[in-house]
């Protein structure tokens, strides 16, 4: 007897536990249930699981009987004909949906070729193994499985043509690449998704060469002539968003270019952007600390006699500006209401960002570097052609990751731009790269994509022939310019007197716990020391009660404020955060009782 | 002992002393012997830790660094699926932190020399085995009519074990006793004796009862008998130390356990550091991984100094740090603050946190020595 459970509660035994699954799939690609249902006899707990509840992932597969496909050549004919569509090969039982359990006693064919007498289905297409990112690396059985996931993450980040109206959008940090293309080497997964429509990377000349050390680790050397002709050059777009809020009492955010008496003013400078309105016009050209919306608040905490008394002085400055280290034009600007029917003002800037050392590029393959140079065109190596490339890939990226599509597609790029055609890379079904060599050849060009080139410095002829194409390349939204921060001094926080955290704040770079065992297993007790005194403040301390005493700075004296006048105070050389630990053990009734003597 | 040897006995550890001694040619001239101590005085004084020198931290950082390298795989028995051993980061992790379950326990027990033949050793590890009824189960139907459950067992496998049905019906009605257990037609009849949810107890007990120790030492899921040089050690999953020391044909002096409590409780506290160290040792060089013994020797100190083994948590060696705020810079502060507020404990500020802490210079390397002036 097999026990059989409907979407995991027990529903009855059953004995013959194969036909009752035969039959209940049969009954489905009759069409007399539906399709997402699915089913299994798990013969080593002796069970059958029928499954019919949502959120499982299924997944469409070609039905086979007797290891032929029941879709045949003549559906296909029907298919392009438009006579017969999708649906249809569903309702007549030729596809069907399997899901994760149900595929466990499924032998799928990968491709015709393989079907078996024992075949139970047939994948549509063998790319159907993989997602929608990984499909588009080009040639990519050809790289390490690795490879392939990492260079489909990387697709994920580059930058494109997001969206075709991007104009009229208030977006939050995105991206547009200029003068997108589609790639020379596509695949299928390219044509089906219109990927000319929203292309995300440029065709690039790549040399596959080292250029002076500098594309060490991974890194790329780029060639200033085409980033002036706008090569990988894109546009960053963030948007400023404020509301009129209202609080308890009638009160209500102001937006207005602020008056000088209200709490925190800036400086007249701040504000010169602002109209009547107190908000930028499009087309500024702002900086950091710029103000791009002026606004008040009211005072957070009322007093009784300040209730009444709204005069602007008690009101205090909300305005948003830009932080430390933040530029661009101010691209767009728009009033309207929030769904609380408040006013809402939004504005977008816009930053023009030029490829950069530091920026980061990748092919395909998960070959990820950063630019370590742009180097003047002038000084860029060239070929007996006079082909000068944009971009210098170090070899040595190569060997340990054994990425051979990437190579591939150079030579593939190559042979499409010569010959003015796209070539295919499809996943499993690409074109041959014999034949590719072979056009290559035809075209008059040596088959293995290697040419004879010069120094741009000197002039002189390479001992080697470099290995030159074309391949598609990617800008990744990791640009440098959002990300450089250095600070020798700076703001600090209220609380612990410690240097302020992050980018936006021009914050410090964190010392941390492992960083400092460093500094202890060196024994350089006195360097850490130093490197903590950011904080550092001298305290007054009663040697008496052992607590911290108050320093009187007019009177020039110091006085215990449990012991009295005539108690000894020392003043003690401490970390700001150790005071503030003392003073929150007080705070929960702890009793810290620090007890002086000479060090020595 | 030689005459120049001994002028160094306060110098050097004994050790060294008759190590240099056994290895010096029979004949060597005093002159000879003298350089030698020499040159030995001086790598001896190389490999000293410098005062001040922290060596706990550089331990640390010797020890954590190439566990950053580590993979996280298990290490399989060839052949043997389901005798599997924890190791890499999750072993260590497991043996720094003196769990008391540990993942995978398993031990190498040494068979007495006139129990060590091949036929033998394989009987003997059978037997230690532990079996549950499920091994011994056949067939397990359910007749929902007459409410009852009825176990087929096997019989070869049962007379194997000098087994009979009766006996295993009775151990299972000392386990079971809201059923009543039958021998009938030599199958085991199972009759529940509560009247309402008969049925839905009968399917549970089907799934609890698999489980029910029969035979064998209980603990011991796996048996593994592996040829060592010339003789055959019995490697098991799962370890009971009592037990298997009650059994007379074991070598006593050479069973070995994994599990850092149960050797204490059985060999001792010497025992258990030893076993640290071994224990860590193994697992890094499974993974390549070279790192000064010393820095190992040193973490295995501090886990059994107090006697007992302690983790390095906040339950462990943490627990022991003399000071406060040391103490209370590692985790849940809250509760090690108010603990030391009820009996007003001090701290005399001697380690490396309290300092960093209050910022003042750590008492290692060059924050260690004062300078003292004499004024007139
Ligand atoms: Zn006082």
């Amino acid at each position: 007897m097999t026990d059989v459970y409907l979407n995991n509660k027990f529903a009855g035994n059953i004995k013959n536990p194969e036909d009752f699954v035969e039959r209940i799939i049969n009954e489905r690609r009759m069409g007399k249930l539906p399709i997402t249902i699915n089913c299994r006899h798990n013969k080593k707990s002796d069970e059958v699981r029928i499954e019919s509840s949502g959120g499982r992932a299924v997944r469409p597969l070609i039905v086979v009987k007797n290891g032929k496909p029941l879709l045949s050549e003549k559906h296909i004919e029907q298919l392009k004909k438009n006579d017969l569509l999708w649906s249809d090969l569903v309702k007549q039982g030729m596809i069907e949906y399997l899901d994760a359990s149900e595929e466990e006693n499924a032998l799928v064919a990968f491709s015709e070729d393989e079907l078996e007498e024992e075949s139970t289905h047939l994948e549509v297409n063998p790319l159907d193994i993989l997602g929608l990112a990984t499909s588009f690396v080009p040639f990519g059985h050809y790289n390490h499985g690795v490879r392939l996931s990492q260079g489909s993450k990387n697709q994920k980040q580059a930058i494109g043509f997001y969206m075709a109206n991007f104009y009229i959008r208030i977006d939050m940090d995105v991206n547009l690449l200029h003068y997108p293309q589609y790639p020379i080497v596509k695949t299928l997964t390219h044509e089906t998704l219109k990927y000319e429509k929203h292309p995300s990377g440029q065709n690039l000349i790549v040399a596959v060469m080292s250029y002076e050390g500098y594309n060490m680790e991974d890194a790329i050397v780029i060639n200033k002539g085409s980033v002036d002709r706008g090569l990988a050059r894109s546009t960053y777009y963030r948007p400023a968003n404020v509301e009129e809020r209202r609080y308890s009492g009638g009160l209500i955010d102001d937006v207005s270019i602020p008056d000088k008496d209200v709490n925190g003013f800036r400086s007249e400078e701040d504000y010169k952007f602002l109209e009547e309105d107190g908000i930028i016009y499009p087309e500024a050209k702002v900086g950091e600390g710029d103000v791009i919306i002026g606004k008040t608040s009211p005072p957070r905490f009322l007093n009784a006699l300040e209730e009444f008394d709204l005069t602007s002085s008690s009101r205090r400055e909300s305005s948003v500006a830009l932080k430390h280290g933040e530029r661009g034009i101010v691209d767009f600007v728009t009033l309207t209401e929030n769904v609380e029917g408040n006013k809402l003002i939004q504005v977008r800037l816009r930053d023009q960002k030029i490829p950069e050392i530091g920026d980061k590029f990748t092919s395909r393959h998960g070959q990820k570097g950063v630019i370590s140079i742009v180097v003047p065109e002038e000084d860029i190596p060239f070929s007996a052609s006079g082909i000068k490339p944009d971009l210098i890939f170090s070899p040595h990226g190569i060997p340990s990751r054994m990425t051979m599509a990437h190579m591939i597609e150079l030579l593939a790029g190559k042979t499409g731009c010569l010959a003015g055609r796209k070539v295919d890379g499809t996943i499993f079904s690409s074109e041959k790269e014999k034949n590719l060599r072979k056009e290559l050849l035809d075209l008059g060009f040596s088959e293995d994509g290697c040419e004879t080139m010069y120094n741009g410095i000197t002039g002189e002829k390479y001992k080697a022939r470099i290995f030159i194409g074309n391949m598609y390349y990617l800008k990744l939204k990791h640009m440098v310019s959002n990300k450089v921060h250095s600070r020798a001094r700076g703001p600090i926080q209220l609380l612990t007197r410690q240097p302020t955290e992050g980018r936006a704040n021009e914050g410090g770079l964190r010392l941390g716990e492992m960083e400092k065992d460093t500094f202890v297993a060196h024994g350089t007790s006195l360097v850490l020391k130093e490197r903590f005194d950011s904080d550092k403040t001298i305290v007054p301390i009663c040697e008496v009660c052992g607590l911290i005493a108050i320093n009187d700075s007019r009177k020039e004296t110091s006085f215990c404020p449990v012991c009295g006048e005539n108690s000894e105070i020392s003043n003690v050389e401490m970390s700001y955060a150790f005071k503030l630990m003392l003073d929150e053990m007080k705070s929960i009734t702890i009793y810290p009782k620090l007890k002086l003597k000479g060090k020595y | 002992m030689n005459k120049i040897i001994k002028e160094y006995v306060d110098k050097l550890p004994n050790k060294i002393l008759l190590d240099v001694e056994s290895a010096l040619p029979e004949k060597c001239v005093d002159s000879k012997i003298k350089k030698i101590m020499e040159e030995m005085y001086k790598e001896y004084l190389y490999s000293l830790a410098d005062p001040g020198e922290s060596v706990g931290l550089v331990g640390a950082e010797s020890i954590g660094e190439p566990g950053t390298q580590m993979t996280l795989n298990t290490f399989h028995f060839a052949g043997v699926s389901e005798l599997n051993v924890t190791t890499g980061l999750p072993r260590i992790i497991e043996i720094l932190d003196a769990r008391k379950k540990i993942k995978t326990n398993m031990m190498e027990l040494y068979l007495k020399k006139e129990c060590s033949g091949s036929k033998n050793v394989k009987k003997i590890a059978e037997k230690i085995k532990e079996k549950t009824l499920e091994s011994y189960t056949k067939e397990v139907i359910i007749n929902v009519a007459d409410m009852k459950m009825i176990i087929a067992l096997y019989p070869k496998e049962l007379s194997e074990a000098d087994l009979t049905v009766g006996i295993v019906s009775k151990i299972l009605g000392k386990s079971f006793k809201k059923f009543k257990f039958k021998v009938e037609n030599k199958l085991l009849t199972v009759i529940s004796s509560s009247k309402d949810d008969a049925l839905k107890e009968m399917y549970k007990l089907k799934e609890k009862i698999k489980d029910t120790h029969i035979s064998g030492i209980k603990g011991i899921s796996q048996v593994l008998p592996v040829k060592r040089g010339n003789e055959y050690v019995i490697v098991t999953a799962g370890s009971n130390l009592k037990e298997i020391m009650k059994k007379d044909f074991f070598d006593s002096e050479r069973i070995i356990s994994n599990d850092l409590f149960e050797i204490e409780k059985t060999f001792g506290i010497e025992a258990t550091r030893q076993l640290v160290i071994n224990e860590v040792v193994k697992v890094l060089d499974a993974q390549g991984i070279n790192i000064d013994i010393r820095h190992i020797m040193m973490v295995s100190d501090a886990m059994t100094m107090s006697g007992k083994v302690c983790g390095i948590n906040r339950y462990g060696i943490v627990k022991d740090k003399p000071s406060v705020l040391a103490r209370a810079s590692f985790e849940t502060p809250m509760n090690h603050l108010f603990d030391a507020a009820l009996i007003g404990e001090e701290d005399y500020l001697n380690s490396v946190i309290e300092n960093v802490m209050i910022n003042q210079a750590v008492p290692v390397g060059t924050g260690l020595p004062g300078l003292v002036i004499k004024v007139k």
